[in-house]
C-alpha cells in the first residue's frame, strides 16, 4: 500500500511538471541543494567532524528531522535557522539525494 | 601551436571519449560535456569549484587550477593562531586532494587574461587555453587609501594578517613580544570587507590572550564603521562580561594618517592613537587578477548570479570575495564555497549546451570565538530572486546564537574540518 507521503510527493512532482518549475526541470536539483549542506556535513553528507553524517541516511528520517528543525520541535544551535530557508519540496529533494549516497 | 594548446586538444579529445562512455552508461541526470576550465586562485572558492567541476562532470571536464602558494592557509580559524590556541600548521593544508580528483595543479602567477582569445598567460611565459575561466582571486588591499601606508610597511612592520600565512605568524610574534602594560590597536576599514565579524572575533581572542598572559595590557578597536558590523549584541555582551578594562571599542574612526615609525594613527574625529602593536586592516578591492572585470563602485566584479559569469566578459566567471555581493551576502569562505558549487553546476551545463539551474540556493554559517573556547554563530540562506536577478536572504530563516557556548565551539571545529575536506579533499 502506498503511504500518503509518497502520494503527496507524486502530486507535488506532477504539479511541478505542470507549472514548469525547476523542481521538474533540473535533474540535478537534489544534488545542487544537498551541496549547500556539505560545508558543515561533508561532501555528499559524509562528515569529517562531530556534525551528523547525512550520507545514506533513509530519506524519511532526513525529511522528518529537517522538518522538525524547521518547526522548532527539534532544538538545535544552527539547524532551526537554516532549515527555515528551505521549502518542503527542497527538503524532499535534499533528502532524496543524500539517502542515495554511500555511507 | 604551443605545447599547452596541443595538450589541451588532447585533453578535449579524451573528454569527448569519456562523455561518450557516460552516454552509454546512461547515468540519470548526469551531464558530461567535454571542455577545459581554468580556475585561478585556490582558496575556499577556487579549490571548491575545481573539485566540484571534476566531481559533477564525472571527470569529463578538464580543470587546471593556477595558485601562487604551495599550500592552502585558512583565514577562518587564523584568529586563533593570533590568540595562541592554534598553530599555523593547524590551518595549513596541501592541494594533493584536488589532484586525486584529476585537477591539474599549476603553482604560478597569472600575468594576463585575453578573454576574446580565451587564453590565460602565466608569469613564466606559458599560456593556457580555456573554454571557461573561473576567477577566485579573493581580495587585494588599497594601501593608498591609508596615507602613510605602503606595501613595504605592510610586509615588514604593520601587519594586516587579513590573508592567513606569514602575516598571521608575524602578528602573533608581535603579540608575544608585547610588554605587559602595552597597547594593541586593531583598525577596521569601512564595510564591505572580507569576513564581517572577523575583526571583532580577532579583538576578542587577542583580548583573551592579554587577559591570560599580559593582564595589564590593553586592546583598542578603532572602527571606521558607524557601529559594529556583525554580531553586535553578542560581541558587546562578551566584551562586557569578559574584557572590561582590557578592551575598548571606538566607532567612526576613519584613518587620515599613519606614522609607521611611531605606530601612530590619526583620525577624522577623535584623539590620535599610538600603539605598541598595530594591526591595521586596510580597505579592500577585488583581487588584481579580476581587475579588468571590475564594474561596481570601482571595487568589485558584478556577476550573473545564476552562473557567476562576469557582467562584462563572456566565459569568465568570478566567485567569492571579489564579487559585488548580493544584498545581505557576506564575503566569507563559507559563501565562496557555496557560490563555487552554483558556478560549477552552471559551467558544466553551459559546456553541455543545457539550461542552468534557475533556482540556485546558497547559505552561510559563520562561527566566531569570543575567547579560547566559547563561540557564537550567524547563519543565513539565500535564494535566487528571478525578478530582481539577485540572491536574497530568505525571510524568517537564518539568525544568531543567543549566547556564546562551548558546544558551538565544538561545532566550529567540526565546521572547519568539514569545509576543509569539502574544499580540498
Amino acid at each position: 500500500m502506498k503511504r500518503p507521503l509518497a502520494s503527496i510527493t507524486l502530486l507535488i512532482s506532477a504539479l511541478s511538471l505542470l507549472s514548469g518549475t525547476a523542481y521538474a526541470a533540473d535533474p540535478n536539483l537534489g544534488r545542487n541543494l544537498a551541496a549547500t549542506c556539505a560545508a558543515c556535513h561533508g561532501t555528499d553528507g559524509k562528515t569529517a567532524g562531530i556534525n551528523a553524517n547525512l550520507a545514506g541516511v533513509p530519506k524519511d528520517t532526513l525529511v522528518q528531522t529537517l522538518k522538525a528543525f524547521k518547526s522548532g520541535e527539534k532544538p538545535a544551535t544552527v539547524m532551526n535557522q537554516l532549515a527555515k530557508g528551505y521549502d518542503d519540496a527542497q527538503i524532499e529533494a535534499i533528502a532524496g539525494y543524500l539517502a542515495a549516497q554511500r555511507k | 601551436m604551443t605545447s599547452n594548446r596541443r595538450e589541451f586538444l588532447k585533453l578535449s579529445a579524451a573528454g569527448a571519449t569519456l562523455s561518450a562512455l557516460g552516454a552509454i552508461a546512461g547515468c540519470a541526470g548526469s551531464v558530461r560535456p567535454p571542455g577545459h576550465v581554468v580556475v585561478v586562485g585556490g582558496g575556499y572558492g577556487g579549490a571548491t569549484a575545481a573539485k566540484y567541476i571534476r566531481l559533477w562532470s564525472q571527470g569529463s571536464v578538464h580543470v587546471t587550477l593556477v595558485e601562487r602558494n604551495p599550500n592552502f592557509v585558512s583565514c577562518p580559524v587564523s584568529n586563533l593562531v593570533l590568540g595562541g590556541t592554534r598553530s599555523i600548521a593547524d590551518i595549513t593544508h596541501g592541494y594533493e586532494g584536488l589532484r586525486k580528483h584529476g585537477v591539474r595543479l599549476i603553482q604560478g602567477e597569472v600575468s594576463g587574461i585575453d578573454s576574446d582569445k580565451r587564453s590565460v598567460k602565466l608569469a613564466n611565459g606559458d599560456s593556457l587555453s580555456y573554454d571557461r575561466l573561473l576567477l577566485a582571486p579573493g581580495i587585494d588591499f588599497l594601501y593608498d587609501a591609508v596615507p602613510g601606508l605602503t606595501r613595504e610597511i605592510v610586509e615588514t612592520q604593520i601587519f594586516h594578517s587579513w590573508k592567513a600565512g606569514p602575516q598571521t605568524v608575524a602578528l602573533r610574534k608581535q603579540l608575544e613580544d608585547l610588554k605587559d602594560g602595552g597597547l594593541v590597536a586593531i583598525a577596521i576599514p569601512k564595510a564591505p570587507y572580507r569576513c564581517p565579524p572577523g575583526p571583532y572575533e580577532r579583538a576578542s581572542v587577542i583580548a583573551h590572550y592579554l587577559k591570560t598572559h599580559k593582564p595589564r595590557a590593553k586592546l583598542l578597536i578603532l572602527d571606521a564603521n558607524p557601529d559594529i558590523v556583525s554580531k553586535k549584541g553578542l560581541f558587546t555582551k562578551a566584551w562586557d562580561d569578559q574584557y572590561k578594562g582590557i578592551l575598548e571599542y571606538r566607532k567612526e574612526h576613519n584613518i587620515t594618517a599613519l606614522d609607521a615609525v611611531t605606530r601612530t594613527l590619526r583620525f577624522e574625529f577623535g584623539d590620535p592613537v599610538k600603539a605598541d602593536v598595530l594591526n591595521l586592516i586596510p580597505p579592500q578591492i577585488a583581487g588584481a587578477i579580476a581587475g579588468p572585470f571590475i564594474n561596481k563602485n570601482k571595487l568589485w566584479v558584478g556577476v550573473d548570479w545564476l552562473t557567476l559569469e562576469s557582467d562584462v566578459a563572456k566565459n569568465v566567471h568570478v566567485i567569492g570575495d571579489a564579487t559585488f555581493s548580493a544584498p545581505g551576502m557576506p564575503k566569507s569562505g563559507h559563501m565562496a564555497n557555496s557560490q563555487a558549487k552554483v558556478a560549477a553546476a552552471a559551467i558544466i551545463n553551459l559546456l553541455a549546451g543545457q539550461p542552468v539551474n534557475p533556482e540556485p540556493v546558497v547559505n552561510n554559517t559563520c562561527y566566531s570565538y569570543v575567547d579560547d573556547r566559547n563561540v557564537v554563530h550567524v547563519a543565513s540562506v539565500h535564494t535566487y530572486d528571478a525578478r530582481d536577478k539577485t540572491f536574497k536572504a530568505v525571510a524568517g530563516a537564518g539568525g544568531l546564537s543567543s549566547a556564546p557556548t562551548d558546544i558551538e565551539g565544538k561545532f566550529a571545529e567540526a565546521w572547519a574540518k568539514n569545509i576543509w575536506a569539502d574544499t580540498l579533499g
